[in-house]
C-alpha cells in the first residue's frame, strides 16, 4: 500500500514535471510571437503616447482613443498591420492628426497610455501644440520646391506654420536668376500631426512624418554645445577618468601629464 | 438525440451576446452613448467604467502605471461575475462562444469524453502573466482571438479572421469544445472569479430520469457529476451557466437558482 502511494507520488510529480516542461514549450513560442508584435518602429501612435514600451504595457486596445477622434484620424491596428494588433495608430497620408485644442484622444484615454500631462504646459492647461507624434521628413530630391518650383504646399498646411516649417531663401543654381524657396522642418516644433504629409502634391508625399526614435540622432555625453550656456551645464566641475582627486586644472597642473 | 427546438437560455445567451456587441458597434459606428469601447475596457452610459480584469492583470504584470478608470473598471466587472459565479462571461458575453458553438453543432452528438487537458488552461492563465511580466506586453491580449473578434467587429478585422477560423477548425476538426474548454487563459481566469457566485444549476433528483441529455449537451460535463446521484446545485466553477443542460431537460429536473453548499449535496433528498 505505501509503495503504490510512493508509485502515486512519483507519478504525479513526473506528470507535474512533464506538463510544466510542455507549458515552458508553448510558452517560449507563445512569448517569441509577442515579443516580435513589439516590433513595430514605424507606428504612428495618438498625441500624448507614452514612449514605446510604455505605451504596450499600459494600453488596454480599447479603442476609446479612436471613437473620440472626430476626424477619423485613429484606427486600431488590425493583426498583420505594422504595430501591435489593437493599439491605435494613424497614418497621416490618409488622414492627418489635426491637434484638437480639447485633445479629446488622450483625455478619453483610460488608462493614461495617452497622458494628459504629455500635451499640457506646466499649469496643467492643454497645449497640443506638445505633442510629439512624430517628426516630419523632407525629401529633397523629390521635393518641388528644391527643384525650384512654387510649392508651398507643406508650409501652408502646417498649424504651426513659420514655427514648424519655415521657408529658407537660397540662389537657385540652376537658371542663375532664381529663387529657391524652400520648406524647412524645425524639429523642436513639429508635433508630427502630418498635415503637411497630407497635402504634399506629389504622387508619394516628398514631406513625411516618422516617429522621432527612427529620425533622430543622439550626441551622447561628447560633445557639448560650448556657446549654450544650458548645454555647459550639462558637464559637471570635471573630475578626469580615473582619479578621484580635485578636479581638471588641479590634474593638469599636479605633473601626471607629461608635458613634453 | 439533441432536441431541434431552441431553448429558452440559448436564446438570451444569443440576445446578450449580440446585444453588447451591437450597442458597442453602434458606439463606434453611430456614436451612440449607451456602450462605448470594446469587450477590453468600455464606458455605460458614459459614466460607468468596465474593464477585463484578466487584460487589466496582464498590464500591472507588464509593468504598465494604469490610470484610476481603468482600474474602477475592472473592480466593477468582477465584482459582477463574482456575484453571479462560474464562468458566466464565457457563455453570455464571450463573441468567440457563438464560433465554437457553431463548431459544436456542427460535429453533431457524441458520447462525453472522459475529461483530459483540461487544466492546460490554468498553465495557459500562469503563462499568460509571466510571459506579461517578460515581455512588458499584454501576452495573451497580443495573440486573443477573442479580442481579435470583438475588436475586429467593432474596429475592423484585417487579418484576425485567421485567429477566428483557427478556433472554429480546431473545436471542429481537432477536438471538442477545444479553445474554450481546454486552452482559453481567460476561461480559466473566470472560473476562480466564480468560484463562489450565487447563481447556480440546481439539480432536483426526485425529478430526473437519468436520460443523460444534459450530460450529453453540456461543454464541460464533468461539472454535471452529481446529476441521477444526488440534489444540489452545479458547484464546479468551470459551469459556464450557459443553461444547455436546462434546456434541453424535459423533467424539470434542472433549472437556474441561487446557490446551495455542498453540504446540501450529500444530504439533499431524492
Amino acid at each position: 500500500m505505501s509503495s503504490s502511494g510512493g508509485m502515486d507520488r512519483r507519478g504525479f510529480l513526473q506528470g507535474l514535471l512533464r506538463s510544466a516542461a510542455a507549458a515552458a514549450a508553448g510558452g517560449a513560442v507563445w512569448g517569441g510571437f509577442v515579443a516580435t508584435t513589439k516590433h513595430a518602429p514605424l507606428a504612428l501612435r495618438p498625441p500624448g503616447a507614452l514612449a514605446g514600451d510604455a505605451f504596450l504595457s499600459t494600453c488596454i486596445r480599447c479603442g476609446t482613443c479612436v471613437e473620440a477622434c472626430p476626424y477619423g484620424t485613429l484606427s486600431l491596428a488590425t493583426p498583420g498591420e505594422a504595430a501591435a494588433a489593437g493599439t491605435p495608430v494613424f497614418t497621416p497620408r490618409d488622414v492627418p492628426c489635426h491637434l484638437c485644442q480639447d485633445v479629446p484622444c488622450t483625455v478619453a484615454c483610460p488608462t493614461g497610455a495617452l497622458a494628459r500631462s504629455a500635451v499640457s504646459d506646466e499649469t496643467g492647461a492643454l497645449d497640443v501644440d506638445r505633442a510629439r507624434m512624430g517628426l516630419a521628413v523632407l525629401d529633397r530630391d523629390h521635393c518641388l520646391a528644391a527643384w525650384g518650383l512654387r510649392c508651398d504646399a507643406c508650409y501652408r498646411a502646417c498649424p504651426l506654420i513659420d514655427k514648424a516649417i519655415v521657408i529658407e531663401h537660397s540662389r537657385n543654381e540652376r537658371t542663375g536668376r532664381h529663387a529657391v524657396l524652400m520648406p524647412v522642418v524645425q524639429d523642436d516644433h513639429c508635433t508630427g500631426c502630418g498635415l503637411c504629409e497630407r497635402a504634399c502634391v506629389t504622387e508619394k508625399a516628398s514631406i513625411r512624418v516618422l516617429p522621432r526614435d527612427v529620425v533622430q540622432g543622439r550626441v551622447g555625453d561628447d560633445y557639448v554645445r560650448g556657446w549654450d550656456a544650458e548645454d555647459e551645464g550639462r558637464i559637471d566641475p570635471a573630475t578626469p577618468v580615473g582619479s578621484e582627486q580635485g578636479n581638471a586644472l588641479d590634474w593638469l597642473n599636479d605633473g601626471e601629464v607629461d608635458h613634453d | 438525440m439533441t432536441s431541434l427546438a431552441i431553448g429558452k437560455y440559448v436564446v438570451l445567451r444569443r440576445f446578450v451576446q449580440l446585444g453588447a456587441l451591437v450597442l458597442l458597434f453602434g458606439g463606434r459606428a453611430f456614436g451612440w452613448t449607451i456602450l462605448r469601447g470594446d469587450l477590453s475596457h468600455s464606458q455605460l452610459l458614459g459614466v460607468v467604467p468596465l474593464s477585463d480584469p484578466f487584460a487589466t492583470a496582464q498590464l500591472l504584470a507588464a509593468g504598465g502605471s494604469l490610470g484610476a478608470d481603468v482600474l474602477i473598471g475592472a473592480v466593477v466587472v468582477l465584482a459582477v461575475y463574482a456575484l453571479l459565479g462560474g464562468r458566466t462571461f464565457c457563455a453570455w458575453v464571450c463573441p468567440l462562444n457563438l464560433v465554437t458553438d457553431l463548431a459544436n453543432r456542427l460535429r453533431g452528438d457524441e458520447d462525453p469524453q472522459t475529461p483530459s487537458g483540461r487544466s492546460i488552461r490554468f498553465w495557459a492563465l500562469g503563462l499568460s502573466l509571466v510571459l506579461s511580466a517578460l515581455t512588458g506586453v499584454a501576452a495573451f491580449e497580443a495573440v486573443s482571438p477573442i479580442g481579435m473578434l470583438h475588436r475586429g467587429l467593432i474596429f475592423g478585422m484585417g487579418a484576425g479572421w485567421f485567429f477566428v477560423a483557427a478556433v472554429f477548425l480546431f473545436d471542429w476538426a481537432v477536438r471538442r469544445n477545444g479553445f474554450c474548454g481546454h486552452l482559453c487563459p481567460l476561461g480559466a481566469f473566470h472560473s476562480l472569479v466564480g468560484r463562489f457566485g450565487l447563481l447556480r444549476v440546481r439539480h432536483v433528483h426526485m425529478n430526473c430520469t437519468d436520460c443523460g441529455l444534459c450530460v450529453r449537451v453540456c461543454p464541460e460535463h464533468q461539472v454535471l457529476e452529481l446529476v441521477g446521484k444526488a440534489s444540489g446545485s452545479v458547484l464546479d466553477s468551470q459551469c459556464t451557466n450557459c443553461g444547455r443542460c436546462i434546456d434541453v431537460c424535459d423533467d424539470q429536473a434542472l433549472r437556474f437558482d441561487f446557490r446551495r453548499n455542498a453540504l446540501s449535496i450529500r444530504t439533499g433528498g431524492s
